[in-house]
C-alpha cells in the first residue's frame, strides 16, 4: 500500500481548492500578468485531475516566486534560478507527484540558464512556466535577458547593448520536447496549453508573456495576439522540428516589432522522458524511491554483504 | 636500518600502473598478517609526472605514513617529457629516481629500471649512494618486460625483484593477481614476476641489503580500505539511495563508488551540469523523503553555498561531503590540505545552522558518514563531512568486523499520513510543518504526496504553515527553534561522539588536531613519550557544533598545547579560540601547507624544538606560530 494516498486519488476537484485561506489575495500589482498564470493553473489542474496534495509547485525568486503563496499545493519556493534542479530531483524521487516549476525570465533564462538548458536536454517529465515580462520586477525594473535591445533602465541608462535571448529557440535546441508560448491576456489558450503541457510526458516549457504594468509600461500588453495553431495565416505542424525552428525565430523577432505570436510550437510525443530513459538503462527503480522509506518490509542491503569480500 | 618495518615506495609516471601495483602489494602484506598504510603522491596529470605510492608495513599497527622510507622501486616514467635542461620542469626521465632520493633512509635499497633510467644523469649519485650506505640494484626491467611481450609489465617485474630482496613469498602476490587480472594478462605477469625474482636471487647479493619484510599476525580478519570507500559504505548502510554530483578531485572517488553501486541497490545517481544543481538535486530528493547526498571539493563546494543555505532555512535533511585539496582557487588539485575548514563552517549568508564532522581515520570515516546521515535526518539539518585528499586515498587495514553492522534507513522526524491527521493545520488544511515548539528544536515534517501534509517550504522566513512572514515574534521563535537543534546535537555528541584522546591522561603537554592528521599525531605522541616527554593528543572530529566542554577540559589538564593542522592560517586554532574564548595563551601552532601531509618526525621535531627547547625549526617544510601574546 502506498504511503502517499493523495497520489492517483480519483475525485472531483474544485478549482477553489487551490486558493489558500492564508493569502487568497495576491499582492501583485493591479493589471499584472502574473494573475493570468495563477488563473490558468487553477483552471488546468482540475482538468488534468491533480489535487493540491499530489502537486508540487517549485518556484524561484521574484514576483513569479510568490505564485507558491497564492496557489495551495505542496510548494517549494527555492532560490533564484534553482527551481529546476530541485524540481527534477523531486520528480525522480517520486514520479507519481505532478511537478511544476515556475520562475521569471531573469530566473530561468539568466541566472538559471544552465539548469534550463540541461533540464530541457534531459527531458524530465515536468512542466516549466517562465513568466516573461521582459524586465526584473521585484528589484524594481532592471533590464532582463529578454528586454529588447536598446531598453533603458536604471542599470542600463544608455540602453541595453545586448540582443535579447531567444527563449523558444534555446528551448528547442536544448532538447525540450514540448515548447509553447502563451500570454496572460489570453486565458483560454493559456489554460489549454498548460493542460497539454502537464499531460505531456517529457519536459514541457511554456514561455508565458506576463505584462508588467509597473516597471515595463513601455512594453506592449501583448495584444493583439495571434494563435499560430488556430490562425488561418499559419499552416503549421508543431511536430515538424524545422518548421518549429523557423516560426520560433520569426515569433521572437516579431515580439519586439509589436506583433505577438503564441501557441504550441513544438511537441515530440515519441521521445521517452528522462525517467523512462533511466529506467530502460537500469539506472532508476521501477517503484518510486520515496515509497521505500515507508515500507517496513523492504530488505535494505548491507554494505558488508556486498563489498567486504573484495577488500579482504 | 630497522627490521621492524618495510616502507616500500614505487615511483614512476602517472599511467604506469603505480596505483594498482601498490594496492596489490599492500593487500598481499596485509593478508600475510601485517598492518599496512599507504600514502600516495601524484600530479594533476593523466600521463607522466612524478608519482609515487608508499606502502608502510609493520607487525604493529600503523596509523600514518612513516618518516621517509627504506625501499625504492624506481620505474621509468614512460610519458616523461623531453629531457631539456632549460625547461623549468627539468629532466623528467630521471625523476622517478632523482626526486625520491632525499627521503630515502640511510641503508635503504634502490631498485631502478636501468632500461629507462640513467643514473649518471643524476648529480652526485654515486657519492650519495656511498654516503648513505644505500644498496643499489640496477636492473633492466624494461628489457625483461619486452621479452615477455608487454613493456608495461615492468612494474610486475619490479615487484618480483622486491620480493627477492625483502623475502616476500611470490605466492602471496600471485594470489592477488589471480583475483584481479584477466586470464590473458595473468600468465605473462606471473611469469615476469618469477623472472625478476630469479634474476636477483641468482645474480645479485640479496643479503647485502638489510631491508626485509617483517612478519606478523592479526587477531582477526582485516580488510584494506580507503576513506572514500568507508564514507560511501557508511552512506549506503544509512539507506542513502540518491546522489548528485559533478566530477572534481578528490571528491570524485566517493561519487564514483556510489554511482557504480546505486543502480543495483535500486537507487539513483545523477551527474549534473554544476555543483549548484548537484546540491539542489539532493535537496529536491530529500524533500520527497529520500535519503540523499551530494558533495564536492573546495571550488565545487563554493557553488553549493547557496543551496546549503536553502537547506538550512527549509530544514531539509542533507548530507554534503567536502574533500579538501590545496587552495586557494584551483590550488594543487591532487595535494592534501585542511584549509577549507572556515569555508565549510561559514559559507552561505546568515547564521550558520549546520553540522560539520571531520573523520580522522578510515574506520572513523565510516562512522562519521553514518552519524552524518543520522544527525541530518533526525534533526532536519545539513551535515557536512570534511576530509582531504590524504584520507580519501590512503589505504589501511581495518578489522572486517568494524563494517559488520545493520542498516538504518530511518528518515527521522517524518510523519505518516495517520500521524499527520493528529497534527495542527490551518483552517483550510495546511499542515503546520514549522511549529514554534518542537522537541530539541525539531518540528516533524510531511513529504509531498501525503494526504493532509501540504505546506510551503521557502528560503524566506516563514510562519508555522510555511508562508512567508516577517513578523518579529515569529522570526525570533523560528530562529531560536532552529538554533536549539544545535544544542541538542551537541548534547547527543557529548554522550556518544567522535573525539579521540590519546596518550597518558596526566600528560604535561597536549597536541590538538582535527581530521586526517590523527594517526600521524598519535604516532608522534608515542615517540615523544618514548623519548621521555609527557604528551597526549586530542583529535577533534566534531567541528560544528563545537565540543567546547571537551576541548576546554583537555586544555585545562595541560601546561601548553601544540595545534597541528595542514593549512597556512591556523584555522582550527582560530576556531578553538573563538569557541572557548579562553586558553589562547596556551595554543601554539604547527602548520604544513606544502602539499605533503605531515610525517610523524616533523611533529616530534616541531614539538621538541619549539615547545621544549624554544629553538628554530630546520628547513621550511613546516611552520611554527607562537601562541597569542608570546
Amino acid at each position: 500500500m502506498s504511503a502517499f494516498s493523495a497520489i492517483g486519488e480519483e475525485r472531483e476537484i474544485d478549482r477553489d481548492e487551490y486558493t489558500p485561506d492564508i493569502e487568497p489575495q495576491p499582492t501583485w500589482c493591479p493589471g499584472c500578468g502574473d494573475f493570468g498564470v495563477l488563473k490558468a493553473l487553477k483552471g488546468a489542474l482540475p482538468e488534468v485531475g491533480r489535487t493540491p496534495e499530489e502537486t508540487l509547485l517549485v518556484t524561484g525568486i521574484g514576483c513569479s516566486g510568490k505564485l507558491n503563496s497564492y496557489l495551495d499545493s505542496y510548494g517549494f519556493h527555492t532560490i533564484h534560478g534553482r527551481s529546476l534542479p530541485v524540481a527534477r530531483a523531486a520528480k525522480l524521487a517520486n514520479p507519481g507527484v505532478e511537478v511544476i516549476a515556475a520562475g521569471g525570465d531573469g530566473d530561468g533564462y539568466g541566472i538559471g540558464g544552465n539548469h534550463f538548458m540541461h533540464t530541457a536536454r534531459e527531458n524530465h517529465d515536468m512542466t516549466y512556466v517562465v513568466f516573461n515580462n521582459e524586465i526584473f520586477g521585484l528589484t524594481k525594473g532592471q533590464t532582463s535577458p529578454t528586454s529588447p535591445k536598446g531598453h533603458k533602465s536604471k542599470t542600463q541608462p544608455h540602453g541595453s547593448a545586448k540582443t535579447p535571448i531567444r527563449p523558444l529557440s534555446l528551448s528547442l535546441t536544448s532538447g525540450a520536447s514540448f515548447v509553447a508560448r502563451t500570454a496572460a491576456v489570453n486565458p483560454n489558450q493559456a489554460q489549454r496549453i498548460l493542460k497539454e503541457a502537464m499531460e505531456h510526458d517529457g519536459f514541457a516549457h511554456i514561455d508565458f508573456l506576463t505584462q508588467c504594468p509597473t516597471w515595463n509600461k513601455d512594453a506592449k500588453q501583448y495584444v493583439p495576439y495571434t494563435d499560430i495553431n488556430e490562425s488561418e495565416d499559419y499552416d503549421f505542424d508543431p511536430t515538424n522540428r524545422a518548421d518549429a525552428q523557423e516560426l520560433m525565430r520569426e515569433t521572437e523577432d516579431k515580439l519586439y516589432e509589436g506583433e505577438v505570436l503564441t501557441g504550441v510550437y513544438y511537441r515530440d510525443d515519441d521521445r521517452p522522458s528522462y525517467q523512462q530513459e533511466k529506467q530502460n538503462l537500469g539506472e532508476m527503480p521501477d517503484e518510486p524511491l520515496a515509497e521505500r522509506y515507508f515500507d517496513g518490509d523492504y530488505e535494505w542491503e548491507r554494505s558488508y554483504d556486498r563489498f567486504i569480500d573484495k577488500h579482504k | 636500518m630497522s627490521d621492524d618495518e618495510l616502507i616500500w615506495r614505487i615511483a614512476g609516471g602517472s599511467g604506469d600502473g603505480i596505483a594498482s601495483t601498490s594496492q596489490n602489494f599492500a593487500k598481499a602484506l596485509m593478508r600475510s598478517g601485517l598492518h599496512v598504510f599507504t600514502h600516495r603522491h601524484y600530479p594533476s596529470r593523466i600521463r607522466g609526472g612524478h608519482t609515487y605510492v608508499e606502502v608502510r608495513a609493520s607487525a604493529d599497527p600503523v596509523k600514518s605514513r612513516g618518516d621517509g622510507y627504506n625501499f625504492l622501486l624506481a620505474l621509468g616514467d614512460s610519458f616523461a617529457r623531453n629531457p631539456q635542461e632549460e625547461a623549468y620542469y627539468g629532466n623528467e626521465e630521471v625523476k622517478p629516481l632523482e626526486e625520491n632520493l632525499d627521503e630515502l633512509r640511510e641503508g635503504g635499497v634502490i631498485v631502478y629500471d636501468s632500461g629507462l633510467l640513467d643514473a649518471s644523469e643524476i648529480p652526485d649519485f654515486e657519492e650519495r649512494v656511498e654516503e648513505n650506505d644505500w644498496h643499489v640494484y640496477d636492473i633492466d626491467l624494461r628489457s625483461l618486460a619486452r621479452e615477455q611481450g608487454r613493456e608495461v609489465m615492468r612494474n610486475t617485474a619490479g615487484v618480483g625483484v622486491t620480493c627477492a630482496i625483502t623475502g616476500i613469498p611470490l605466492g602471496a602476490i600471485e594470489e592477488l593477481m589471480r583475483d584481479a587480472m584477466p586470464e590473458k594478462i595473468l600468465e605473462p605477469n606471473v611469469e615476469i614476476m618469477q623472472t625478476g625474482y630469479d634474476l636477483v636471487r641468482e645474480e645479485y647479493d640479496v643479503d647485502a641489503a638489510e631491508v626485509s619484510v617483517p612478519t606478523g599476525e592479526h587477531d582477526e580478519e582485516q580488510v584494506l580500505m580507503s576513506g572514500s570507500d568507508a564514507i560511501a559504505y557508511g552512506a549506503i548502510d544509512e539507506g542513502c539511495r540518491f546522489i548528485a554530483g559533478y566530477p572534481m578531485t578528490p571528491w570524485t572517488e566517493v561519487f564514483t563508488i556510489m554511482s557504480q553501486n546505486l543502480p543495483e541497490l535500486g537507487g539513483i545517481s545523477e551527474q549534473v551540469e554544476d555543483e549548484i544543481a548537484a546540491a539542489a538535486l539532493a535537496i529536491g530528493a530529500s524533500h520527497m523523503g529520500v535519503k540523499a547526498m551530494s558533495g564536492s571539493s573546495g571550488g565545487g563546494f563554493a557553488l553549493m553555498g547557496e543551496p546549503l543555505g536553502l537547506a538550512e532555512m527549509t530544514e531539509t535533511p542533507l548530507v554534503l561531503i567536502e574533500a579538501m585539496r590545496a587552495g586557494p582557487s584551483t590550488g594543487m588539485p591532487t595535494k592534501p590540505e585542511q584549509a577549507d575548514l572556515e569555508h565549510v563552517l561559514y559559507t552561505s549568508q546568515g547564521d550558520s545552522q549546520r553540522v560539520v564532522l571531520a573523520p580522522g581515520t578510515v574506520a572513523e570515516a565510516y562512522e562519521a558518514s553514518r552519524r552524518a546521515f543520522q544527525l541530518a535526518y533526525e534533526y532536519q539539518i545539513p551535515t557536512m563531512i570534511i576530509y582531504d585528499q590524504k584520507l580519501s586515498g590512503e589505504l589501511t587495514n581495518v578489522p572486517a568486523s568494524h563494517f559488520d553492522r545493520e542498516p538504518n534507513p530511518d528518515i527521522g522526524a517524518t510523519l505518516t499520513e495517520d500521524e499527520l491527521a493528529d497534527q495542527p493545520h490551518t483552517a483550510d488544511g495546511k499542515f503546520h510543518r514549522f511549529q514554534h515548539e518542537g522537541e530539541d528544536g525539531v518540528s516533524p515534517r510531511s513529504v509531498p504526496g501525503q494526504k493532509g501534509g501540504r505546506f510551503l517550504a521557502t528560503g524566506n522566513e516563514h510562519n508555522p504553515a510555511g508562508h512567508i512572514s516577517e513578523d518579529p515574534d515569529n522570526r525570533v521563535a523560528q530562529m531560536d527553534r532552529r538554533q536549539r537543534k544545535l544544542d541538542a546535537i551537541r548534547a547527543d555528541l557529548d554522550d556518544d561522539g567522535l573525539l579521540v584522546e590519546y596518550g597518558p591522561e596526566d600528560a604535561e603537554y597536549g597536541v590538538l588536531t582535527f581530521g586526517s592528521q590523527q594517526g600521524t599525531v598519535e604516532e608522534a605522541v608515542d615517540r615523544l613519550n618514548e623519548n621521555g616527554h609527557s604528551v597526549k593528543a586530542l583529535t577533534v572530529a566534531e567541528l560544528a557544533p563545537y565540543p567546547a566542554d571537551a576541548v576546554r577540559a583537555f586544555l585545562d589538564s595541560v601546561e601548553e598545547a601544540l595545534v597541528v593542522e595542514m593549512n597556512a592560517s591556523a584555522q582550527f586554532r582560530g576556531l578553538t579560540q573563538k569557541e572557548l574564548g579562553t586558553h589562547g595563551e596556551l595554543l601554539s601552532s604547527l602548520l604544513k601547507y606544502n602539499g605533503n601531509p605531515f610525517e610523524p618526525a616533523e611533529i616530534v621535531e616541531g614539538f621538541t624544538t619549539k615547545l621544549v627547547d624554544d629553538g628554530e625549526l630546520p628547513g621550511n617544510e613546516t611552520k611554527f606560530v607562537p601562541a597569542a601574546g608570546d
